[in-house]
């Protein structure tokens, strides 16, 4: 905990160093529910594929819609991390 | 460990921002130069597959064809229905577009992926954002788009005050938006991938004895192109599927 405490005062020292700090702790927090939410989709998807083989090409269509939308969290988490780190 | 970390210096982040103009044309930088070259490619792709038409396809007719029906079978019909063929010259121009401007991602002395820039994604995204919010209006009225869209059915009338912002919000605001930051962030992170592993390649390509990690930070490069290969295919695809849906569904609103 000391140990923590004496790091972030030293990059508090420097300019962007609380900036870096919070984007990397960030993106890394903002992809944890994406990381879950994919996993059950894919999960969910192929499921549904392995109990009907026939619906495959439906389950998987609306399996990448699911990605997409599920995804769009971890990259408006990405965009936040470029806008901290860089500006 | 030290001078190994030294030499590998990340280009700064401005060389994203701020793009060298090309030709003396000022505002003409290499992004447009990609979107006009894909632009081109699409266009001489299709004239040239459609110049000498056979009834049994052969060669560049034949990857033409696939492509037509990869877009009529597993966008248009999977998310519209037989009624959303009339659509099928605008998602395939656009997921070409798109396809083409993604690859340019890993051609060897460009890659740069056009629409890694977000003045790319944007207004392609803001044009189906206005194409859906058109055609719901012309099919089934402004206020029936209006309930339609923003009260689901089978919501009980107290609950009202919380679903109406919350789909006003994820309709009109969130709709356009994740549509463009989805595609700009995808290719944006995996030009920034592919730029790490070789930056790190580069650097440990030394005489000194950190050389015999070279082999890690390569392995990895490769992964990353065949993975960034996946990724431009399927952000075009996801993209353009995402359009067909928001069509789709203002045009028939109970899906």
């Amino acid at each position: 905990m000391r140990n923590l405490f004496e790091l972030a005062l030293v990059l508090g020292q420097q300019e962007k160093g609380f900036g870096a700090l919070g984007a990397g702790i960030g993106y890394g927090a903002a992809a944890i529910g994406p990381g879950i939410g994919i996993g059950y989709v894919v999960g969910n998807a192929i499921t549904a594929m392995a109990r009907q083989p026939e619906a495959a090409g439906m389950v998987r269509t609306t399996m990448f819609l699911g990605i997409a939308f599920t995804e769009a969290l971890a990259l408006i988490g990405f965009v936040v991390f470029i806008l901290l780190k860089f500006t | 460990m030290t001078p190994v970390l030294a030499a590998l210096s990340f280009p700064p982040i401005e060389e994203l921002l701020e793009w060298k103009d090309m030709f003396g044309i000022p505002g003409f930088n290499k992004v447009a130069l990609l979107c006009v070259l894909s632009t081109l490619i699409v266009i001489a792709f299709f004239l040239f597959a459609g110049r000498r038409r056979e009834l049994v396809p052969r060669g560049i007719q034949n990857i033409a064809e696939s492509t037509v029906e990869f877009v009529e079978n597993s966008i248009i019909m999977q998310t519209m229905g037989p009624e959303g063929l009339y659509w099928l010259p605008f998602l395939l121009t656009m997921f070409t577009f798109l396809l083409v401007a993604n690859l340019f991602e890993l051609v060897p002395f460009i890659q740069f992926p056009a629409t890694a820039r977000m003045a790319v994604p944007l207004p392609l995204a803001l044009f189906v954002f206005l194409l859906f919010v058109i055609m719901g209006i012309k099919r089934q009225g402004m206020g029936g788009y209006l309930k339609s869209t923003l009260v689901p059915p089978g919501v009980p009338k107290p609950l009202y005050v919380l679903v109406v912002p919350i789909e006003l919000f994820s309709t009109f605001l969130m709709r356009p938006f994740s549509l463009a930051v989805r595609l700009f962030a995808n290719m944006l992170a995996g030009h920034l991938l592919l730029v790490t592993f070789a930056l790190l390649s580069a650097a440990l390509f030394t005489k000194s004895v950190m050389i015999v990690l070279l082999p890690l930070p390569v392995a990895m490069l490769v992964a990353v192109t065949v993975f960034e290969l996946l990724v431009a295919v399927l952000q075009a695809f996801i993209f353009t599927i995402l359009a067909a849906v928001y069509i789709g569904e203002a045009m028939h609103p109970q899906h």
